[in-house]
């Protein structure tokens, strides 16, 4: 079998692609949350992190291109995944019984059906902005003087409506379970995981999956006005 | 000092178990009361002792799988209350004793359950394919009479006591049966580390990893999504560590595999 | 009468395999393919000669009963495989190995045989050590050693406590080898129920698909039978619960021997018989003695009372009152007699009144308990999770119990039984052990024969065999044979009596027990000989097998065993009334020294007692082939 039949077709194969798409997209949701992050600092950092991203001009359609590939791979081999181990076992046990499976481990499929939903819903929202049309017209001018889109005012207006930032903090809710089991499993099916430091790489991604949902939930929230100190961070 | 004596108090059990006359019969669960358990009983002797009450009625017994009844032969297979091996911890359902359980329990037996292990009959599988697996690679190949003085080839003693606790699988399938997958991974990790680990091993290394993976995959086991029930339920308390080590194992076969030049004694390759 | 030639060859003893190997026939390279071999059984002996056999070019069909070749009882051996490879430099030789088996073996095996199994030791070790066996290693990554009993150097290779395994696996992988490249057609689930002896050779057996039910024949041009040994005629034993005497005995019932079948080795230390619905015994390490102090109370009345509340001075430590040189530490088979002696005063312990203390007490206030746990921490878990009891705070209770049996199919130089080409390995041959087997050295056996001995051998018997004259499996005998196989089950199932099978196994095992087991009297024996062919009616007017042939049936299996064990218990007490000696593992209490040593008459029976079956209901004909020491004087088996 040639290398490419391999990783799509064998088992194993499938894992190391379902892992590495993973840390890709891990690494991707990790700066993600950084870069928002600067909605709690005044409106020119944000707006000049929009403005890097766009300057990057055909790189930046390279990555998404690239992120694109990692998200549909994930998801083409969790289908193929999911297929594959139903059919494994077409008559189940009369007694379930789970000796120390995680329910997050037992429920990547659909919490991964949610993050897709939601990864639609927000793309639709803030990179294609469906329905405000008026938020590509929004500029804002840099202290250097250039004038760019005002990222700050649509990510603030976007999450004033309650309904949006529920659903976003119920997603980023979700991801953070997900990747509760995905972040070990990951390192397991990469071959680096053993015994001596299990436990470590545990904790982490314990702390790393709240820290990930308690700061993403913070924006909207803050936004919302709901949250004593950040709110009072946000510029309308 | 007080001695542990155990309550030699008998007690009741019913037994709700698979009953299936032949791999393509239907199937399905029978209960059957058992009286005066013997909490020193073993869990498959009071199978012993209801078939020969359903012998003497004139029913058929319950057919089992079983033998050495001391939990090193890989035979005993039933999934007891939804477990592999039933409630104990590191044994297999031969050592399982009756005063694991109470007066009044329902105890569910069933088969192991996988596509890849067809049931034949009752509690019966098919494990055929973890033979087929290891025909595949599962040996290092030396012809007898052509091996070298044993002390000829050190193995650090580290890497000969993990190559022993990979190989001391008894091959029973119970990591396939509590997989929620069903995956065979357990089974092919510790036989792929056992050679791996040792310099015997090494000449047929990539070869052995590719083959067994693949004939692994052809059986219709499931994948792993690395759960770990396989390694909670293993009677030899085989770590899922070396899963890991069989997908590192893996990709770096594939890789060596194809980026090697290509002999002209033909070959080679992936 | 059987014509039984050993075929031991000329010359020195250290000479005779050698010379052997370059003087038998061979079959050459090309002509190899055009043999078939049937191997019946995977255990040690049957896999290493399927593999091997393949591996020279032979086309092997191996058959086992279990749902896997890994699966057979050589995987239960525990604690190691001896080796004459002095990696200790303590001073072991292939003659020290030779000695100390023939000598363990009380005298009653052939020396050349023995010779031969200390020789091809050290290629075993070598073997399995290149197959991936992994042995347990020294920091400088070279084997490690333990020492067994009955030897005075450490010549005993191991996997942790799980030897038989490890090197059964070995077996297996070589198997699964030639199995992948073709070299072996397996055939799992396959019992074999009747040998096919065409012309006065074998060359073939009927077997029955256990999951279909299926019967079928096979022809070959040779037969192995490497089927292990018949201790479940004892219903309870270590062996596994499907172990059993059925190949050998079918093919006994064909015209080949059975050599010594009295000779069972009897292990002291097992856990005790719980209740009647026991189904196997497990063993307990003998190294335990090592610390443990064995004991009964004095008085019977005590004997049910919870051992912390008898007195000190109400114990009778009988080993080191009666034995006092040797005390907890006396041989296998003085100590298990005198266990049982115990108990039939009616001071045996436990529920059932058969069973002796094994004391760690005074270790532990010794050593203290960590240093005991550290010793014997596994044995103590198994203890606990087959009794309940905690070993640190209570004494264990042992017992001994059947787990191996010396004699078996009776076999030539060459392992050829008197059957032309029927060929024996293993537990299931007689050859190597004599009336004792030692420690350690039951490992050793299957796989000398199966992969350093057969491979040569059989090339003697095909060289003499056209290729391609196998019969065909229509002839008239394999016709005859399966009409014997169909008829007996057949008979079982038509029965339709009241009693399950395991209820007659139960009633066989009591009376070989009592009167076949550890000590044998005349009048014990006799009265057997009594009991078991009444026993036999009774099975054949009463049993009940339940389903049908067509099926997956274990009523059915386990029926056609014990219908063997009825027959073969019989001549397995036969054995042992006209055997009027003490020697190994055949104590007739007639014949002891005052200290309970066996008393051996080499005059009267320095031979192997190989039975010939006469036909239904006839006494069978016992033939004796002389056991002539050349080389090593039978001396009185002493340890002290």
């Amino acid at each position: 079998m040639n290398l490419l039949a391999s990783l799509f077709q064998s088992s194993i194969g499938k894992k190391l692609l379902m892992a590495f798409t993973g840390l890709v997209l891990f690494g991707f949701v990790t700066g993600h949350l950084v870069g928002n992050l600067q909605i709690f600092l005044p409106p020119e950092k944000i707006n000049a992190y929009g403005l890097l991203l766009e300057s990057l001009g055909g790189a930046l359609w390279l990555i998404r291109l690239f992120l694109l590939a990692c998200v549909v791979i994930h998801i083409w081999i969790a289908i193929q995944l999911t297929i594959e181990n139903r059919a494994a076992r077409p008559t189940g046990y009369g007694v379930d019984h789970t000796s120390r499976a995680t329910l997050a481990s037992r429920v990547m499929a659909r919490t991964g059906i949610v993050v897709l939903a939601f990864l639609v819903f927000h793309l639709a929202h803030f990179t294609i902005r469906i329905g405000h049309p008026e938020w590509s017209e929004h500029s804002y001018r840099l202290a250097s003087g250039t004038a760019v889109r005002d990222v700050y005012t649509m990510v603030v207006q976007g999450f004033s409506n309650v309904g949006v930032s529920i659903f976003y903090i119920i997603a980023v809710g979700l991801l953070s379970y997900h990747l509760s089991h995905g972040i070990v499993s990951m390192v397991q099916s990469l071959g680096l995981k053993n015994e001596r430091w299990t436990r470590g790489l545990e904790g982490f991604a314990v702390i790393y999956c709240w820290g990930y949902f308690l700061l993403n939930a913070a924006i909207p929230l803050a936004i919302l006005g709901w949250l004593p100190v950040l709110s009072g961070l946000i510029h309308r | 000092m007080v001695a542990e004596k155990p309550s030699k108090k008998l007690f009741s059990v019913t037994l709700r178990v698979w009953r299936q006359a032949g791999p393509a019969a239907a199937g399905k669960f029978v209960e059957y009361p058992a009286a005066n358990v013997n909490p020193d009983m073993s869990f498959l002797e009071l199978i012993d002792v209801v078939n020969d009450g359903l012998t003497v009625k004139g029913d058929e017994p319950i057919a089992f799988a079983h033998d050495c009844r001391e939990g090193i032969c890989g035979t005993c297979s039933c999934t007891i209350n939804g477990k592999p091996h039933g409630p104990g911890h590191g044994i297999a359902t031969c050592q399982l004793y009756m005063r694991s359980f109470q007066e009044g329990d329902v105890i569910t037996v069933e088969p192991f359950r996988a596509k890849a292990f067809p049931i034949q009959r009752d509690l019966v599988t098919d494990r055929a394919a973890f033979d087929k697996i290891q025909q595949a690679g599962g040996f290092i190949s030396v012809r007898t009479g052509a091996a070298p003085d044993a002390n000829a080839i050190p193995v650090p003693k580290e890497d000969a006591d993990l190559a022993m606790d990979a190989a001391s699988c008894i091959g029973c399938g119970a990591c396939v049966a509590a997989c929620k997958n069903a995956s065979a991974m357990l089974f092919v990790a510790a036989k792929v580390s056992q050679f791996g680990l040792l310099p015997q091993g090494q000449p047929e290394r990539d070869r052995r990893v590719l083959a067994m993976v693949q004939t692994m995959d052809e059986a219709g086991f499931g994948n792993c999504t690395n759960q770990y029930e396989c390694s909670a339920v293993c009677p030899k308390n085989i770590t899922h560590d070396f899963i890991a080590r069989l997908n590192r194992d893996y990709v770096a076969a594939l890789f060596r595999t194809r980026f090697q030049p290509v002999s002209n004694a033909g070959g080679g390759g992936g | 009468m059987a014509k039984l030639e050993s075929k031991i060859p000329a010359g020195p003893l250290a000479d005779k395999w050698q010379r052997h190997k370059t003087e038998i026939k061979l079959v050459n390279p090309a002509n190899k393919r055009k043999y078939e071999i049937i191997v019946v059984g995977a255990g040690l002996a049957g896999a290493s000669a399927a593999a091997t056999l393949a591996e020279l070019g032979y086309k092997v069909k191996n058959f086992v009963f279990h749902d896997s070749p890994r699966r057979a009882h050589s995987i239960a051996a525990q604690g190691g495989i001896n080796a004459a490879k002095n990696y200790q430099n303590d001073g072991d030789s292939v003659h020290r190995l030779y000695y100390d088996t023939l000598k363990g073996g009380d005298y009653r095996a052939r020396e050349a045989n023995v010779h031969r199994l200390a020789e091809v030791s050290v290629n075993i070790i070598d073997q399995c050590a290149a197959q991936g066996v992994p042995f347990a290693r020294e920091y400088g990554g070279l084997l490690a050693n333990r020492s067994f009993g009955g030897a005075q150097v450490s010549r005993t290779f191991y996997a942790r406590g799980q030897t038989g395994q490890q090197l059964l696996l070995g077996a297996y992988s070589a198997l699964s080898r030639m199995i992948g490249q073709g070299g072996v057609e397996m055939h799992n689930n396959a019992e074999m129920l009747d040998l096919v002896v065409v012309d006065g050779h074998a060359k073939g057996i009927i077997v029955r698909d256990l999951i279909t039910g299926k019967i079928e024949r096979h022809s070959a041009d040779a037969v192995i039978l490497a089927t292990g040994g018949y201790g479940n005629v004892f219903n309870l034993s270590t062996y596994a619960r499907q172990s059993n005497a059925t190949a050998i005995w079918r093919a006994y019932k064909r015209g080949a021997c059975l050599a010594n079948p009295c000779y069972t080795q009897i292990h002291p230390t097992c856990i005790p018989v719980s209740g009647d619905y026991q189904s196997k015994l497990t063993l307990m390490s003998e190294s335990l003695r090592n610390d443990g102090r064995i004991w009964v109370p004095k008085k019977k009345e005590d004997a049910k009372k919870n051992p912390a509340d008898i007195a000190e001075g109400d114990r009778d430590y009988y080993l080191e009152r009666i034995y006092p040189s040797f005390g907890n530490l006396a041989p296998r088979d003085v100590s298990s007699r005198a266990a049982m002696r115990m108990c039939d005063e009616g001071r045996g312990v436990g529920e059932s009144g058969l069973g002796v203390y094994l004391d760690f007490a005074d270790a532990i206030k010794r050593l203290g308990e960590p240093a005991v746990r550290e010793r014997y921490g596994n044995l103590f878990d198994i203890y606990h999770e087959i009794t309940a009891e905690n070993a640190y705070k209570t004494p264990m209770r042992i017992f001994p119990a059947v787990h191996y049996t010396m004699g078996g199919l009776w076999v030539d130089y060459n392992l050829m039984s008197n059957i032309p080409g029927l060929f024996v390995l293993g537990e299931a041959n007689f050859s190597d052990h004599g009336a004792n087997r030692l420690g350690a050295s039951a490992l050793m056996q299957g796989l000398a024969d199966g992969y350093f001995v057969i491979p040569y051998t059989i090339g003697d018997y095909l060289a003499g065999q056209k290729p391609g004259s196998r019969p065909a499996p229509d002839r008239a005998e394999f016709t005859q044979a399966e009409q014997n196989v169909t008829g007996l089950t057949k008979r079982l199932l038509d029965n339709k009596g009241k009693q399950p099978v395991s209820h007659f196994h139960k009633r066989l095992g009591k009376i070989m027990w009592d009167h076949c087991g550890m000590a044998r009297t005349k009048a014990g024996l006799e009265a057997a000989l009594q009991k078991i062919p009444a026993l036999r009616e009774e099975f054949w007017a009463n049993v009940l097998v339940p389903g049908s042939a067509d099926t997956l049936n274990q009523s059915l299996e386990q029926a056609g065993r014990v219908a063997d064990y009825m027959e073969l218990g019989e001549l397995m007490c036969r054995d042992a009334l006209t055997r009027e000696e003490s020697c190994g593992g055949h104590f007739r209490e007639e014949y002891q020294y005052p200290d309970g040593e066996c008393k051996r008459d080499d005059e009267k029976f320095g031979h192997v007692a190989a039975w010939e079956y006469q036909g239904e209901g006839q006494t069978p004909l016992r033939n004796a082939e002389p056991l002539n020491y050349e080389f090593t004087k039978m001396s009185v088996r002493s340890y002290k």
